[in-house]
């Protein structure tokens, strides 16, 4: 393939997104984290000229709860081919980035996208990085790498000069070759430039890049680099590693989370032909040469458990989050919340309800690991790869550079794969047997050992008055985290509060006793909720006050950039401006993710018999800065649409206690072809502002742009997500059964 | 208990011997060396591991691998005439129709049977025939758009 992603089997790997898993808050200073520091790493280095990219941890990630290592985030290398090859920590799992990275280094460089190859996610070659999520890679990434390219541009352009003997202004760069302008004959290619040197520059984050009028790679949108790949089954996933003498390990799971083992029989399993059986207390495996096999053989261990302790379900979690919460953090205060209730106006307190959502990619995790000369190697589908090695290494006993991660294609992450457990278990196995073990998750696995999306309540008093402006918010979240649930719009009274989330230090801890089984990041951590939550009461106060819902938005919204977005939305829905409930069924919501503004409008038919809920049509409007690849961009808005169906209408976990109910897709229902709606994506221009996030805005508003189209279309408000239609029948019920 | 089955790979005919009643899948991608064919779910639910068995789409995690015995096999390395790409997989490229791509496969081998059958298929058709197809990326709309631009050539070469 043009991207050159080795396909040479179990050689090299690598090929990003989201957001952050609780594990990295509590690891040590990040100096320990490093893979190697930039002198080691430029004696690996062979000829060629060498840019490297290094960003202060403050402009690599400005959410400022994390840090990164001060030297070296990303490198390029021209080598004598005059290929330019990009080695980063970032992995491909489908968003893109493989694509999108290698357009921005061969605009500024001035090369052909063909000329580029990317190396992703190899621990041993590319710098240290966090991980893959939180749409990060382009909005942070992104300036660094092409920084590093106009520096290495500039660096050639000196070289070509002396070269030809003409000053820099006089030459001109195409597709690699430099040629005197004046006379565009005398000329010399990057890669005879590189030849026979070792140049190295290092690039701070002031590098001048190229204006958009100036692009020539970016701002178009290139067939994807691992498509043909992708179509021709060569691509490779960690599955389709294979290593001399590998086995496949199932291993032993517990029927529910917190059951103890008490007995373990495996005399029937080790009599199967071929089979070795692994025991670590109690982490029991089973080994074959063949994935069927080892299977049968974990059907013959017979083992005993302690049962796990009772617990909450799915209908007695809301109160059982509520009733654990830690005291609030207060996110923000404005006036005066608490007096503001006797004002004016219409005041309306409603409650919203999320069960857990399972991340539920096609590929489960899956890894495999072999032991060489004490070097672990670990081939994994994570979006974790430096993590990954750092996991692994310390259940191993081996120092992080004994490690090496190889991340060859990942078949989905969407967050559940910053978690990475199977690596762990891979080398454990193949430390134990020594000999290269593959772990593959089966899909009842992939559910059971889930980090999911938790469930969440959000309570919300607000008020209007007589004018459509909103008086007062009060908000109130558990076990969803803070992401989103700050407020954009302009309000006198404000209190939010959060009790318990993911994504502060001492609020993960506490989630141990909030749930029972593993919670992690999921497409715009927490988003979902607090946006369903938000735009569903801004819609309530809409109608409370008997105002269209856009205009209602309109009315209390200063920020330009997102009445620019929302006017744009109505302008490619055709809105038309009306009191809710209208019967013809159209909603809208908005929001602000990853430095992206959004806003989704929607068509929806509701089928009151059977309370089926039947999405027609969403149109996207985002304005998130410079495009690099804008058809890159819109099928990330469809598949944040398209994958934002699932925990809107379908998607919650069934549990008991510890006891994880769905095993497969049967009842856990993702959505299918026959649900898909016309998706229109329209990109409001806005090439002032350096590219921002591009995985997970789109699907933040699509809790609430369904439920308000649902209450247009019926005058039913749905709280709770997923919208069953057994909860649409009951809400229609209750629509039939209030006098008018 | 092992036979040899005689069976046609990709338009290669093909021996091998292997327990009857393994699910074809894990021979695909174990003896075989096929890996294109990818396991989701293993009860037949997501079409991840979708395969042609004498033009017909099948599940491979569901499949005894006996059940190949004589027949011709295709898999999706095995739909390109070499470089050139068979105009599904141009269509899911040039669309964009796939991001993750581990569902890919199953996806144009499904399409695939599906326009054996019926050449010009409705949207509908195309929407009904890829049901128990599942994508988590969520490539449907583009998938579908690939689909139709093929089912539009071949109507307008007939």
């Amino acid at each position: 393939m043009t991207a050159r992603y080795r396909n040479d089997r179990g050689v090299e790997g690598g090929v990003d997104r989201r957001s952050e898993h609780p594990e990295h808050s509590e690891r040590p200073e990040h100096s320990e984290r490093r893979s190697f520091d930039r002198r080691t790493f430029l004696r690996m280095v062979g000829g060629g000229i060498v840019v490297l990219v290094t960003l202060r941890p403050e402009d690599l990630f400005a959410q400022g709860q994390r840090t990164y290592p001060e030297d070296l985030n990303a490198y390029l290398l021209i080598g004598a081919d005059g290929r330019v090859t990009v080695f980063t920590g970032k992995i491909e799992m489908g968003q893109g980035v493989m694509t999108s990275q290698a357009q921005m280094v061969a605009d500024e460089l001035g090369v052909a996208l063909a000329a580029i190859d990317m190396v992703m996610g190899d621990t041993d070659r590319c710098p240290w990085d966090m991980g893959t999520f939180g749409s990060l890679t382009t909005r942070m990434f992104g300036p660094a790498l092409r920084a590093a390219a106009a520096e290495a541009r500039l660096v050639l352009l000196e070289l070509a000069g002396k070269k030809l003997g003409v000053a820099r202004a006089g030459l001109t760069v195409e597709n690699g070759i430099v040629s005197v302008t004046a006379e565009p004959t005398r000329k010399v290619t990057y890669g005879e430039l590189a030849q026979g040197r070792k140049i190295v520059r290092l690039v701070g984050e002031k590098a001048v890049l190229r204006q958009v009028a100036e692009f020539q790679v970016m701002g178009r949108s290139p067939a994807r680099l691992d498509g043909r790949a992708k179509v021709t089954g060569a691509a490779l996933y960690a599955g389709d590693i294979r290593r001399p003498g590998m086995l496949y390990a199932r291993i032993l799971r517990p029927p529910a989370h917190g059951a103890k083992l008490k007995s373990l029989a495996t005399a029937a399993a080790e009599k199967l032909p071929g089979i070795r059986v692994v025991r670590e207390a109690d982490f029991v495996a089973v080994l074959h040469e063949t994935p069927d096999g080892a299977t049968a053989a974990l059907a013959a261990l017979r083992a005993e458990w302690d049962p796990a302790p009772a617990g909450p379900d799915p209908e007695t979690i809301f109160e059982h989050l509520r009733s654990v919460a830690l005291e609030p953090q207060e996110l923000d205060r404005r006036g005066d919340p608490e007096g503001a209730h006797s004002g004016a106006g219409k005041a309306v307190t409603s409650t919203f309800h999320k069960g857990y959502v399972a991340h539920a990619p096609i590929e489960p995790h899956t890894a495999v690991a072999e032991l060489v000369d004490g070097k672990m190697t670990v081939w994994a589908s994570t979006q974790t790869p430096f993590p990954t090695r750092d996991s692994v290494a310390s259940a191993v006993g081996l120092a992080s550079d004994k490690v090496r991660v190889l991340t060859p294609y990942v078949g989905g992450g969407f967050g559940g794969k910053s978690a990475h457990r199977q690596a762990v278990e891979a080398a454990r196995l193949a430390k134990a047997t020594g000999v290269p073990v593959q772990v593959a998750w089966t899909r009842e696995e992939e559910i059971f050992l889930d980090t999911f999306d938790p469930a969440a309540v959000v309570e919300i008093a607000g008020a209007v008055d007589g004018e459509g402006r909103i008086t007062l918010w009060n908000y109130d979240v558990w076990a969803a985290g803070t992401r989103s649930a700050d407020l954009f719009y302009a309000i006198p009274n404000v209190r939010i509060r959060s009790y318990g989330g993911r994504m502060a230090g001492a609020e993960v801890r506490a989630s141990e006793s909030l749930h029972r089984f593993g919670v992690g990041p999921w497409r715009a951590p927490g988003a979902n909720m607090n946006v369903f939550a938000r735009e569903s009461q801004i819609d309530i106060l809409a109608a409370a006050a008997g105002l269209d819902p856009l205009e209602l938005r309109l009315r209390n919204l200063t920020d330009t950039r997102m009445r620019r977005v929302l006017e744009a939305a109505a302008g490619a829905f055709g809105w038309k401006p009306g009191k809710t409930p209208s019967g013809r069924g159209h909603g809208l919501a908005c929001g602000i993710d990853a430095g992206t503004y959004v806003a989704l409008m929607a068509e929806v038919e509701v089928d009151h018999a059977s309370g089926k809920i039947q999405v027609k049509r969403v149109v996207c409007a985002q304005d998130m800065g410079i495009v690099v690849n804008p058809d890159g961009a819109k099928m990330q808005i469809e598949g944040c649409i398209t994958m934002g169906l699932g925990y809107t209408l379908t998607e919650e976990l069934r549990f008991d206690g510890g006891r994880i109910l769905d095993r497969n897709f049967d009842t856990y229902a993702l959505p299918r072809f026959s649900w898909l709606p016309r998706i229109e994506a329209v990109l409001v221009k806005n090439d002032t502002l350096a590219p921002q996030g591009g995985g997970e805005p789109a699907i933040v508003p699509m809790g609430a742009v369904i439920a308000n189209a649902v209450f247009d279309a019926t005058g039913a408000r749905l709280y709770r997500l997923p919208m069953t239609p057994e909860r649409v029948r009951a809400a229609l019920r209750d629509v039939a059964a209030t006098p008018a | 208990m092992k036979s040899v089955l005689q069976f046609h790979l990709n338009g290669k005919p093909t021996q091998l011997e292997v327990e009857g009643s393994r699910d074809l899948l894990w021979v695909l991608r174990g003896e075989l060396g096929l890996t294109g064919a990818k396991y989701g779910c293993g009860e037949g639910l997501c079409g991840a591991c979708t395969v042609l068995l004498d033009g017909a789409a099948v599940h491979a995690c569901e499949t005894p691998v006996a059940a190949i015995a004589g027949k011709r096999l295709v898999t999706i390395e095995g739909l390109a005439a070499g470089e050139r790409l068979h105009p599904l997989q141009e269509a899911f490229v040039e669309h964009g129709a796939l991001q993750c791509g581990y569902c890919t496969p199953g996806m144009i081998l499904t399409v695939h049977a599906l326009l054996e059958k019926n050449p010009h298929p409705t949207r509908q058709q195309i929407v009904d025939g890829l049901e128990d197809n599942l994508c988590r990326c969520g490539a449907h709309q583009r998938i579908v758009a690939a689909v139709e631009r093929v089912a539009a050539g071949k109507g307008a070469a007939s």
